[in-house]
């Protein structure tokens, strides 16, 4: 084997490993990207050195950006006084994506679980605490999975902000969805949170 | 015929069977052959059309037939009152078990709602003699017949107090964490103690209202020190409470995790573990008889019974009871026994099955 069919090779089997991609789709992803070298691979490659060198967490609400405060933070349109607590920068990423929500987020990055030892200063939940007294917080909102570990993150999370508004996104019948497809725990979830017309 | 019965069984690679396929008609099932014939293999199969782990408690991959260990499957035709579904369950080497109802992929509470299984095993023979660990289970098992939901919100609280303990044994001392963990706790606990206050009283109803020739148990739910408080908000208070001692033993001391089932033989006011083997057994058959009865009003059917070698602890006029009683409900019940005298008493009432083995394979031979 040449160096460059190992280089070629060592680029699939690192593309292989990223979420979402197997072998079968790196291979065809790289043989995309050699044969579109200049639209494709060239631009690719820049960018990543580009991230790679200033990609990092945001010092005040752990979302994911190039500089050491974040663009939603520092903007001072998103100072409505609402917090959403999100577990992960991809729930901000599809928060965002929703364009109604107008405040500023707070990514925890993980949920708690004593029997994975994540507690509280694992999660930045003291930086939380910070910024509620800090940016003027009038309600925070939680947008954590419906999961057991991520309703005991809610709850401790909801016992810690005295004298804040806290809320949670409802559960229920998603936008298109037909009942008959639903669980029973989502029919639940939203029996118990209907609302009068 | 409507009720709940399978219409066929169909298992690959499940344990001694290859593959073994089975057409029924709604009649009992009375299966006999030698000892390690693969008989209670076939029930097996059976209980896990419901929910969980199956009657002996089986990890996956010690169902898949050896050598070959490439997985098994077991597929079902069920009659549930006017529908009929399609069942499929199997898992692949090292995979967990999966579930699929008329296609499509389910959990494995929804197998609970479409159906409704009750198992009598030998190991359940020392049930009111062993630890509450198995009453629990019993009980468990016999409320989840009643309320499918019932496993959601037991998996939920061993879940979070699966959590709790390890802050426990760590000895966090962290009051937020902990109330957070208690608030889940005391949701799902409230919930599990109502279902199985419920189901006791089901079964107390249905023993009290049944003509049945079996002895009459009298139950009652209860807790190793004081009672279980009654609602979310108390346990979650009593939860609170108990963090310092729980600390101490490093463990969660109060909760429904510890309530236990005790019976009596209410005809000779004698608790069921003091009872003869006998006694034990029939009180067993009773609770089982009358969880059917129940089901059958509750529900709209009785339940698929699975009793394993059930005919060798009784006595000729019980076993013909048995049989009567179980004709009278119209359950599927699959029943095991080393000969077929030990069915005779069913005659054209049951379908009967011979099971043999060969070189490791169980061959089965339907007999007209």
């Amino acid at each position: 084997m040449t160096q460059g069919t190992k280089d070629i090779e060592a680029l699939i089997d690192l593309l292989s490993r990223l979420p979402g991609l197997g072998p079968r789709s790196a291979r065809r992803a790289v043989l995309h990207l050699i044969k579109k070298r200049s639209l494709h691979l060239i631009p690719l490659a820049e960018a990543l050195t580009r991230v790679g060198a200033t990609a990092r967490e945001c010092l005040n609400c752990g979302n994911i950006g190039t500089t050491d405060i974040c663009d939603i933070c520092t903007s001072d349109k998103r100072a409505n006084g609402q917090i959403c607590v999100v577990e992960d920068v991809a729930d901000l990423w599809a928060m965002e994506r929703s364009q109604q929500f107008k405040g500023r987020y707070h990514v925890l990055g993980g949920t708690l679980s004593a029997l994975d030892a994540v507690g509280p200063d694992e999660l930045r939940i003291p930086r939380l605490i910070d910024r509620i007294a800090g940016e003027n917080v009038s309600e925070v909102i939680l947008a954590l999975g419906a999961t057991i570990d991520g309703q005991t993150t809610a709850h401790y999370i909801a016992d810690q902000l005295p004298g804040v508004t806290v809320t949670s996104l409802a559960q229920g019948v998603p936008v298109g969805g037909e009942l008959d497809y639903l669980d029973d725990g989502t029919i639940t979830a939203a029996l118990k949170a209907r609302r009068s017309l | 015929m409507s009720g709940l019965y399978l219409e066929s069984l169909t298992l690959s690679h499940f344990r001694s069977h290859r593959r073994a396929k089975l057409d029924l008609d709604g009649r009992p099932v009375a299966i006999h052959g030698p000892n390690g014939a693969g008989k209670t293999n076939l029930i097996e199969a059976v209980s896990l059309l419901s929910p969980g782990r199956g009657l002996r408690r089986a990890a996956t991959d010690d169902l898949t037939r050896r050598p070959e260990g490439v997985g098994w499957k077991v597929t079902a035709i069920l009659h549930s009152l006017h529908q009929v579904h399609e069942v499929e369950t199997w898992a692949e080497a090292g995979t967990a078990r999966q579930v699929r109802i008329d296609s499509k992929t389910a959990t494995q509470t929804a197998l609970g709602r479409i159906g409704r299984v009750l198992w009598l095993v030998p190991s359940m023979d020392r049930l009111w003699i062993e630890g509450a660990d198995g009453r629990r289970r019993f009980l468990d098992r016999a409320t989840l017949s009643f309320e499918p939901g019932h496993a959601d919100a037991v998996l939920t609280y061993e879940k979070a107090m699966r959590e709790r303990n390890r802050l426990l044994k760590d000895m966090v001392r962290d009051a937020h964490w902990y109330a957070a963990l208690e608030s889940q706790m005391a949701d799902a606990g409230a919930a599990i103690q109502a279902n199985r206050l419920a189901t006791v009283g089901h079964l107390m109803q249905a023993q009290a209202e049944g003509e049945t020739t079996f002895p009459v148990a009298t139950l009652e739910l209860t807790q190793p020190e004081a009672d279980l408080p009654d609602g979310t908000e108390a346990l979650k208070a009593a939860f609170a409470e108990s963090r310092p001692r729980d600390l101490a033993a490093g463990r969660t001391l109060i909760g429904p995790h510890r309530s236990d089932l005790s019976a009596v033989f209410a005809a000779k006011g004698v608790p069921a573990a003091d009872c003869s083997t006998g006694e034990q057994k029939a009180l067993l058959i009773s609770l089982i008889l009358a969880n059917a009865r129940g089901l059958a009003q509750d529900f709209g059917a009785p339940p698929i019974l699975l009793l394993d070698e059930v005919a060798a602890h009784l006595d000729a006029g019980r076993r013909a009871a048995l049989y009567d009683e179980i004709c009278a409900l119209g359950a599927q019940a699959w029943m095991t026994g080393t000969g077929p005298e030990l069915f005779a008493d069913l005659g054209e009432r049951a379908q009967i099955l011979e099971v043999t083995e060969a070189s490791g394979t169980s061959i089965l031979a339907p007999k007209k």
